[in-house]
């Protein structure tokens, strides 16, 4: 019996969910952004790592929610999780101590190397947007073990040159990281609605490596600012099966019906 | 030593033009019943300290209390966009807003640094990020043993320190739970605190390690039931995350914005909290009948 819904039976955005769902493992200690992480990372708990450590810089550790959170502090993920600590205490001894195997993040603005853009757009001091800034997202670049990065693609998104460097990936590629006295990998993944890409293992610029089912190089391509590489041995993404749109879909059920009660 | 005061009272009497003031809460326990009392007694100039600004300092931008806003995440969270303190950093309005902003894991650092009576706080930090260009409380020094690049940004010395807890007991000492945050540290890197609190009761029943600021550490304490709403208060009300979506829509326009304001805001008191929480265990507040109005 082949379990894998047909293509047509999902949409762009549950195969980017679960794309980046399937990048995660039971023993990963998880650091979670907000909005498409999150539905992620508790997609992954759900099915396949049911033991993965989730943290919010919320300062909740282990947690397990029943729904997605608005917010990175809401009461469901410190009701659910192990233990729950103060705010420096999240950013001194678990990120900056090292104890974080993956961060994952979401972007307003990314280049080809994985450096992201979350403040502004236009000039920093006479700005044409004024976004929400960094957060966590500065240290979490650099001191979680390494990277993952999901974020649909648009050329408004996906750009030659940020116009802030936020939280930095791997600079201008190469060693650039490594030179800055940064010791952690830094992005080894970005998960969009249309690809899986992966930084090259010298230059660290990402390039596609697998393409979405039904998704063409030349999509790819109408949607991303910069001039896309693609790996020689490109795959298709696997479809997502019935278990993984059955864990999404009702984990956007529960978390829809939840909102409107309140 | 804690004073059992109104919260009018509270705010009347720590509060003038110019200071600097932190209300924090990290989307747990946000004290929006002292933000209103703020905005309606008038205060200006001030410098507004907080980690993530959310609705509480997009309503006191947007009512022009502040001249400067130190922060590190200006988003609503989970929904987008702070649009007073965009048009604020945008187009100076209702007045010019000067901008320091900084990581959270900065932000965490100089609290407790605060908290500690030390003048900077020394973390590893703002690596690649071009805050520290743009930012000049952002340097980086040499640690003296290893020879390592640090960051360091100033500590946070708030005049006053606003937070809302769930509990005070009758000396005045403040029981938090749930998500703690940076409310310790808020209260003790402050000059003087205001806490807001759920309710008052004769003693705590609680374990041996839980979060507990000494009543000889807070001045003024104010029973306001509801006081974090849209916020919640763990064990007594959810966040109302239907209000933070609909901020979205009454921020998006300058005499929308007013409107509610005026109505939501300035004709009201500290007791409308009360009715706006949805309390799930009303028997415990004793606020329960409150809520059916």
């Amino acid at each position: 019996m082949n379990s894998h819904a047909e293509k047509n039976e999902f949409t762009s955005d549950e195969m980017m969910t679960i794309a980046a769902s399937r990048m995660l493992k039971s023993d990963d200690v998880c650091f979670v952004g907000i909005g498409a992480p999150s539905a992620a990372c508790n997609v992954a708990r759900l099915s396949h790592a049911p033991d993965i450590t989730l943290i919010y810089e919320s300062g909740t550790i282990g947690t397990a929610p029943d729904i997605l959170p608005l917010s990175i502090g809401d009461g469901e993920l410190c009701d659910t999780a192990l233990t729950t600590v103060s705010v420096p205490e999240m950013f001194r001894y678990w990120l900056q101590g090292g104890r974080i195997t993956i961060g994952f993040l979401g972007a307003a603005q990314i280049d080809k190397f994985g450096n992201i853009n979350t403040t502004v757009i236009g000039d920093y001091h006479n700005p044409k947007t004024r976004m929400p800034g960094g957060g966590g997202a500065p240290e979490i670049a650099s001191q979680a073990g390494q990277i993952y990065i999901t974020m649909k693609q648009s050329l408004r998104s996906m750009v030659p040159k940020i116009d802030f460097f936020t939280s930095y990936g791997h600079g201008n590629g190469y060693d650039d990281r490594q030179k800055l006295g940064i010791k952690t990998t830094g992005p080894t993944v970005l998960i969009t609605d249309l690809a899986i890409w992966k930084p090259h293992p010298e230059t660290k610029e990402f390039i596609v490596t697998n393409l979405h089912a039904g998704v063409s190089k030349e999509d790819v391509q109408a949607h991303c600012g910069w001039e896309v590489t693609f790996s020689k041995q490109i795959t298709t993404t696997p479809l997502p099966d019935a278990t993984e749109l059955n864990v999404l879909r009702e984990l956007h059920k529960r978390t829809n019906a939840a909102h409107q009660r309140i | 030593m804690a004073q059992f005061v109104s919260l009018q009272d509270a705010v009347r009497d720590v509060m003038s033009d110019g200071l600097c003031v932190a209300l924090e809460g990290f989307t747990h326990l946000i004290p929006h019943a002292s933000a209103h009392e703020i905005i309606r007694q008038g205060f200006k100039n001030l410098t507004l300290v907080r980690m993530t600004p959310d609705i509480i300092y997009d309503q006191m931008i947007g009512m022009g209390c502040a001249s400067k806003l130190i922060f590190s995440y200006a988003g609503n969270p989970g929904v987008g966009l702070l649009r007073r303190l965009r048009d604020a950093v945008e187009n100076q309005w209702p007045v010019p807003l000067e901008i320091e902003e900084h990581s959270h894991a900065a932000m965490a650092n100089a609290y407790e640094a605060g908290a500690a009576a030390m003048p900077c706080a020394l973390f590893r930090g703002y690596l690649g990020a071009e805050l520290k260009q743009v930012n000049p409380n952002i340097k980086m020094i040499s640690c003296p043993f290893t020879g390592e690049a640090l960051a360091a940004v100033p500590s946070i010395r708030p005049d006053v320190s606003f937070i809302h807890a769930q509990k005070a007991d009758r000396k005045g000492n403040i029981l938090i739970e749930g998500i703690i945050g940076i409310q310790k540290e808020a209260v003790l890197s402050a000059a003087k605190s205001v806490v807001t609190v759920e309710e008052i009761i004769d003693e705590f029943d609680t374990h041996p390690n839980a979060v507990i600021l000494p009543h000889w550490t807070i001045d003024y304490i104010a029973e306001v039931p509801g006081a974090a709403h849209p916020s919640y208060a763990q064990g007594y009300y959810a966040r109302d995350n239907s209000a933070y979506k609909e901020w979205d829509i009454l921020s998006a326009d300058r005499d929308l914005f007013l409107k509610w304001m005026a109505e939501h805001v300035m004709q009201q008191t500290p007791d409308v909290f009360a009715k706006r929480a949805q309390f799930t265990n009303p028997q415990s507040t004793g606020q329960g009948d409150s809520c059916d109005e």
